[in-house]
């Protein structure tokens, strides 16, 4: 194979694998606090995608014409709404749940991704349809070979790196990830410090949500299409790369992420047989893994039973 | 069979009462089904489907001369085999249901064909177009009103042949409609033996990302890239095409005429290909009649490519009640005997196996954010070029 599509493929796998870590660190971190698995974590990604695609129709209603004007308040929009869904979600489903079986919260947040999902089908104007996503990132591109570098892809990733600092440097440097991770570790030690459970719980939900939103609003300029069943997918995968990456570990997540997207890559190409396989490809492995190492490929320092 | 004089007794009373204003109570109240897919990913197709033979009933109601009101029954299959059998088996198990005009997602068709044929439910199929839901089995419940893919991807390898295209590359999704496609289309174009297959692609009809198997396709460099499957993923791949900076001719089937498709691509939507059965709804016998009724009832999505199958589906199965009586046997006798039957879609004519033999299929490229038909368009007459055409 020549240099150039490896690189293409390469470009293809990191993409795919950035909006997967995206998804799968918001599964970390609702886990890390709360210990639930919040199954509704996928179709807010969908409804902040949405809400970014209605800021823009309404950007553009209003004359503003510059598109970098646009990204920047769509991404605002659509962060501020989905951390204010998640802290509505976590308030209200999931912290009154709190001493019922873990099993409750699971289901009750599949339920509610299948309303969101639903909702924006029909509530939004024809929102069954695949909505075209504006490209608001410059077009421009450089063929290497058979390398197509778009500048966009590169703008993208560049940013969901930043994100990904972003997180860990809160999450490790500031006073607010101390707290989010003394809830982690021992929830009642937290509350004797003085730690205000019921707000860092909201707190990190909002977290969580607002980058599934970011991911959302990637997923749209990257596809240049959003449609109301983009959440489901992404939800399973994101679920799957936490799982293999160890539930409550960030790093673990962004691995598992990036691992997930290789495997699907790998399985397209590398693979005699129809791509048609390459999600059962993906999966296969991912059983394998978690059959060889049950805890995630980065453990937590304390092991959970869940 | 105490009904009968009944019935009669109070229609001719009713008769007497006022010659116009026959109270529709007087009638007795028949129930008809509609399947379709209306949620999900294709629900567009299916609510348009659905609002169509709606307006069927709705003005076979309004007519003082009907026999029975007439209530619709509405299921959704949501374009899964699993839930279609479901949906299909509620359905049919309803003894008040005589008759039912189903499924646009050949997916669907094929799994509930044996559930309709345990259950002597009559069924009319108005939107898949696998053409084993009819030929698979002799099932004397089964018929249709569309033509199958056989004949649209005979069309279509016959026009990418002509238009001196050598090399295909085939992506399908892989349900049963995907999968037909693929056979079909792969036939025909052996068959005319002028240009060939690179590679074939099967790909899950909900897959989002298709940059790997599109770079897969780029190092293949085809000139045209053969697409069987549904408007959204349809979307979805033509968009990433543009992506990934290939330049080939996007051929589609059915399964991407509809709105849908153009709003979600936008500009990029031109210059792709696609074919269906029967005529484009404005130039079928009674479009425009179809039409203006359809709005005239101001529902809240267009018919989409199916919608005058549906209508004529539902219409087809009201005329045969009105003529033998809610009687789910008589229906099907009847439907056995359909001939150059009128319809809004053209002559209806029923072979052996339940299947209309339409004969026309219609060519359609994207001009200018439309689906205009081939021999009227500026790339048929060479104002304009498709890509990649000499």
């Amino acid at each position: 194979m020549d240099a150039g599509l490896l690189a293409q493929y390469v470009m293809n796998g990191l993409m795919l694998g950035m909006m997967y870590a995206l998804v799968a660190v918001g599964f970390t971190l609702f886990f890390g606090v709360l210990d639930v698995i919040k199954f509704s974590h996928g179709d807010v990604l969908t409804v902040g995608a949405f809400t970014a695609l209605a800021t823009y129709a309404g950007m553009r209603m209003l004359g503003v014409n510059s598109n970098l004007l646009d990204l920047i308040v769509m991404l605002v929009t659509a962060t501020l709404a989905m951390a204010f869904l998640g802290v509505v979600i976590a308030r209200y489903l999931v912290m009154p749940l709190r001493s019922a079986p873990a099993l409750n919260t699971l289901l009750i947040t599949l339920m509610l991704g299948t309303v969101l999902r639903e909702s924006v089908r029909l509530f939004y104007p024809q929102g069954a349809n695949p909505k075209p996503f504006p490209a608001l990132l410059p077009r421009t591109s450089i063929d290497i070979g058979d390398f197509n570098l778009r500048f966009d892809n590169v703008l993208m990733l560049t940013a969901g790196v930043l994100v990904i600092i972003g997180i860990q440097y809160l999450l490790n440097r500031t006073k607010l990830g101390l707290a989010i991770r003394a809830v982690a570790q021992d929830e009642e030690t937290a509350r004797t410090m003085g730690i205000n459970f019921t707000a860092i719980v909201l707190v990190t939900f909002a977290l969580g949500s607002g980058l599934a939103a970011f991911a959302g609003v990637m997923n749209g300029l990257y596809y240049n299409e959003i449609n109301f069943g983009i959440g489901l997918y992404l939800g399973v995968v994101g679920f799957s790369a936490a799982i293999i990456g160890g539930l409550g570990s960030i790093y673990g997540a962004i691995l598992g992420g990036f691992l997930f997207a290789g495997l699907q890559t790998i399985g397209t190409v590398m693979l005699p047989f129809a791509s048609a396989y390459k999600d059962v490809f993906a999966f296969a492995v991912v059983i394998a893994i978690m059959a060889w190492r049950p805890t995630g490929l980065i453990r937590e320092k304390i092991s959970e039973r869940v | 069979m105490t009904r009968a004089p009944k019935f009669a007794v109070l229609s001719i009373a009713a008769l007497i009462v006022a010659g116009a204003a026959v109270s529709a109570d007087a009638k007795d109240k028949v129930k008809v089904g509609f399947i379709g897919p209306l949620t999900g990913g294709v629900s567009v197709n299916g609510i348009g489907g659905r609002n169509s033979a709606d307006l069927a009933v709705r003005l076979r109601n309004a007519d003082a001369k009907s026999k029975y009101e007439y209530e619709m029954v509405v299921l959704d299959d949501e374009c899964k085999p699993n839930v279609a059998v479901q949906v299909a088996t509620k359905m049919a198990a309803d003894k008040d249901i005589i008759a039912a005009a189903t499924h646009y997602c050949s997916a669907t068709a094929i799994a509930t064909v044996d559930t309709y044929h345990k259950f002597g439910f009559p069924v009319i199929v108005w939107g898949a177009v696998l053409p084993d839901i009819t030929y698979r089995n002799k099932y004397e419940e089964v018929h249709r009103v569309n033509g199958t893919m056989i004949n649209q991807n005979d069309a279509n390898a016959e026009l990418i042949s002509k238009l001196g295209y050598k090399t295909v590359a085939v992506i399908h999704d892989t349900t049963d409609y995907g999968k037909g496609h693929n056979e079909y289309f792969s036939k025909a174009l052996a068959k005319i033996g002028q240009a060939k297959i690179v590679g074939t692609f099967g790909v899950t009809a909900d897959q989002q990302d298709f940059t790997a198997e599109l770079t897969k396709i780029k190092a293949l460099n085809p000139d045209v890239i053969y697409f069987g499957g549904l408007t959204p993923i349809g979307v979805r791949i033509r968009s990433q095409m543009d992506k990934l900076g290939i330049k080939a001719l996007f051929d589609g089937t059915s399964g991407i005429v509809s709105d849908a498709y153009i709003q979600g691509l936008g500009p990029l939507a031109e210059g792709t290909l696609a074919f269906r059965e029967g005529a484009p709804t404005e130039k079928l016998p009674g479009g425009k009649f179809f039409m203006e009724k359809y709005n005239a009832q101001k529902y809240d999505n267009p018919p989409e490519a199916y919608g005058a199958f549906a209508y004529a589906a539902m219409d087809m199965i009201l005329d045969t009640i009105e003529k033998v009586g809610p009687d789910r046997k008589k229906v099907i006798a009847d439907l056995a005997n359909v001939k150059d039957r009128d319809s809004i879609v053209g002559k209806i004519t029923f072979d052996d196996h339940g299947q209309n033999t339409v004969p026309v299929i219609t060519k359609y490229v994207v001009q200018d954010g439309k689906f205009v038909e081939w021999a009227d368009s500026e790339y048929a007459n060479g104002k304009r070029k498709l890509p990649g055409q000499k």
